[in-house]
């Protein structure tokens, strides 16, 4: 189709239109399915990128830091915690690395313990924090290493438990994206549908026009034009209610976890604007094939 | 304009219609008639393309039907105007549009338009009637209305089954005199009929030839019509 075919197309022509009798029934199939299938996309949709977002900041805030434990009696401690900040400041793709300090220790085990912890009386490892450079570190190398010269550290590089949870996120996103695309697939079916029942609701109404020479192209145009519009309609109000229903979903914070952030942010907000476009571009393609195919079966 | 040779036809079980061959030239006047049954609305779906025959070639404007895509089977039922049997509105639509049909599928102004399909409804004594829809006409005013839409696109060929079935003989008169009239200004007719009163009165005015279907064969009638 040309540009001004399409513009033609979506103006359409008021007679055009109103040769094909109004089908209330189809019409309200057609405006019901595209809603309800526009407000499971915004969802799906919403999904998606916020589990995207999620394998994405998850992978590259664990990657980069890892924590070292020096698990050693208090008097080699000190001694152990020198000698590995040395082996970690030798160690290709290390950023930094650091060791922290008794009141950041007792912070971190405030949660569990209370605050007034006298950490000095406990046997509590050193932690030394690693950042890691963008090349990265090798992990094994750096065990082996620290095995030999510092008996009491232990290195925690996350990787442990980092992997099967991006991997989760990344599933999450990709079951969303395959939601995403039977969603459109549900609606190109019913869709379908809708439109073979109104095609045969009018069989006589098509042979009528054949008879007084209205071409293919006409009969089945009046047809497409109303569902993709019907599509168009139905699509935006359930995009609408979608977002709406994204938007009161709880902003994204530290304590809600992995729940909370679901929504859009920032020019994904935009996204889902396209789900009436694409909702309306599914209604053409399967009323206009299911009318060139209905009509090729008449004379 | 329109010719049929050798053409067969067959609804599945025996055949309807055997070698029939005609020619409908250019300003001819043609009656088709025979029994209820014997084939005449077939034989006239034939020349219009709704049917296409089983056997032998039909060939509207040089052109064989068989040979025809869907577009050109559109542009050609521009050029034949058909009064159906049973008329075939659309009866969601006022009588006006229904006449209009043909203007407005294919793509007309109909603002432009608009004259011509005022002074046609006045023609056929229409012109009270514009709002209604068809159910609500009576059986004469549709077949009024739709000798209208036969003729609105001013057709090379007209093409009547049947236009008379309906109607009183006073009106029947009318009818057939707007058909004479299209036929004066140079149109190919073709009237399918029962109606030998008709035929008659219609062979006092036009050089009309009057064919008859019997046995499957198409035939030319005697002088006794
Ligand atoms: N679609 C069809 N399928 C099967 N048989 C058909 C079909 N249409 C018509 N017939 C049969 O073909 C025969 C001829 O029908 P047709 O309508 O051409 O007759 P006709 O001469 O126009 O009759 P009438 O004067 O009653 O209008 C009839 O016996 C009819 O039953
Ligand atoms: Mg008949």
């Amino acid at each position: 189709m040309s540009k001004g075919n399409i513009r033609s197309f979506l103006l359409g022509d008021a007679q055009a239109d109103r040769v094909v009798p109004p089908s209330g029934f189809t019409a309200q199939l057609t405006l019901f399915v595209s809603g309800a299938m526009a407000f499971l996309a915004v969802f799906a949709l919403a999904l998606s990128l916020a589990s995207g977002r999620l394998a994405d900041r998850w992978a590259s805030e664990l990657a980069r830091s890892a924590t070292l434990r020096i698990n050693a009696p208090a008097d080699q401690r000190a001694a152990q915690t020198e000698a590995a900040l040395k082996i970690l400041k030798q160690t290709p793709g290390v950023a930094s690395a650091r060791a922290l300090s008794a009141e950041e220790q007792a912070a971190l085990l405030a949660p569990w313990f209370g605050a007034g912890l006298p950490l000095e009386d406990l046997p509590v490892p050193q932690l030394i924090e690693v950042i890691e450079a963008e090349i990265g570190y090798d992990a094994a190398g750096l065990r082996l290493r620290l095995g030999a010269e510092v008996p009491g550290a232990v290195l925690d590089d996350h990787t442990r438990w980092r992997k099967p949870l991006v991997d989760a996120a990344n599933s999450l996103r990709r079951l969303a994206l395959v939601s995403v695309l039977l969603i459109g697939g549900a609606t190109a079916a019913m869709i379908t549908l809708a439109a073979h029942a109104a095609l045969a609701a009018n069989a006589q109404v098509i042979e009528v026009l054949r008879l007084v020479g209205a071409r293919d192209r006409y009969i089945a145009g009046a047809f497409v034009r109303r569902f993709t519009l019907r599509a168009l309609i139905g699509a935006g109000v359930g995009t609408a209610l979608g977002l709406g229903g994204v938007m009161l979903l709880p902003e994204a914070s530290d304590e809600g976890g992995f729940l909370t952030g679901l929504g859009f942010q920032g020019l994904g907000w935009l996204l889902p604007l396209l789900v009436p476009l694409l909702g309306a571009a599914v209604a053409f393609a399967a009323t206009w094939t299911a009318a060139r195919r209905k009509l090729k079966g008449l004379a | 304009m329109i010719e049929l040779d050798n053409v067969g036809y067959s609804y599945g079980g025996g055949e309807l219609l055997s070698d029939v061959s005609v020619r409908l030239s250019p300003g001819s006047f043609h009656f088709l008639t025979g029994p209820s049954g014997a084939g005449k609305t077939t034989l006239l779906k034939l020349c219009y393309g709704a049917l296409l025959p089983t056997s032998g070639v039909v060939r509207a404007f040089d052109a064989d039907m068989r040979g025809l895509d869907r577009d050109q089977m559109a542009m050609m039922r521009r050029r034949i105007g058909v009064v159906h049997q049973d008329c075939r509105f659309l009866d969601h639509l006022p009588v006006a549009d229904n006449i209009a049909l043909p203007l407005i599928v294919s793509g007309r102004d109909m603002a432009a338009e608009s004259g011509n399909l005022r002074e046609l409804m006045n023609w056929v004594g229409l012109s009270s009637r514009a709002d209604a829809t068809p159910p609500e006409l009576s059986g004469g005013e549709r077949q009024r209305a739709a000798l209208a839409r036969a003729v609105i696109m001013s057709p090379d060929v007209v093409l009547a089954d049947e236009p008379t079935g309906n109607v009183d003989w006073e009106m029947s008169q009318r009818l057939l005199q707007l058909l004479i009239e299209l036929n004066r200004m140079g149109k190919t007719v073709l009237i399918a009929s029962h109606d030998l009163g008709l035929i008659r009165a219609a062979k006092r005015e036009v050089q009309a030839r009057v064919l008859r279907i019997s046995n499957r064969r198409l035939q030319l009638a005697g002088a006794d019509l």
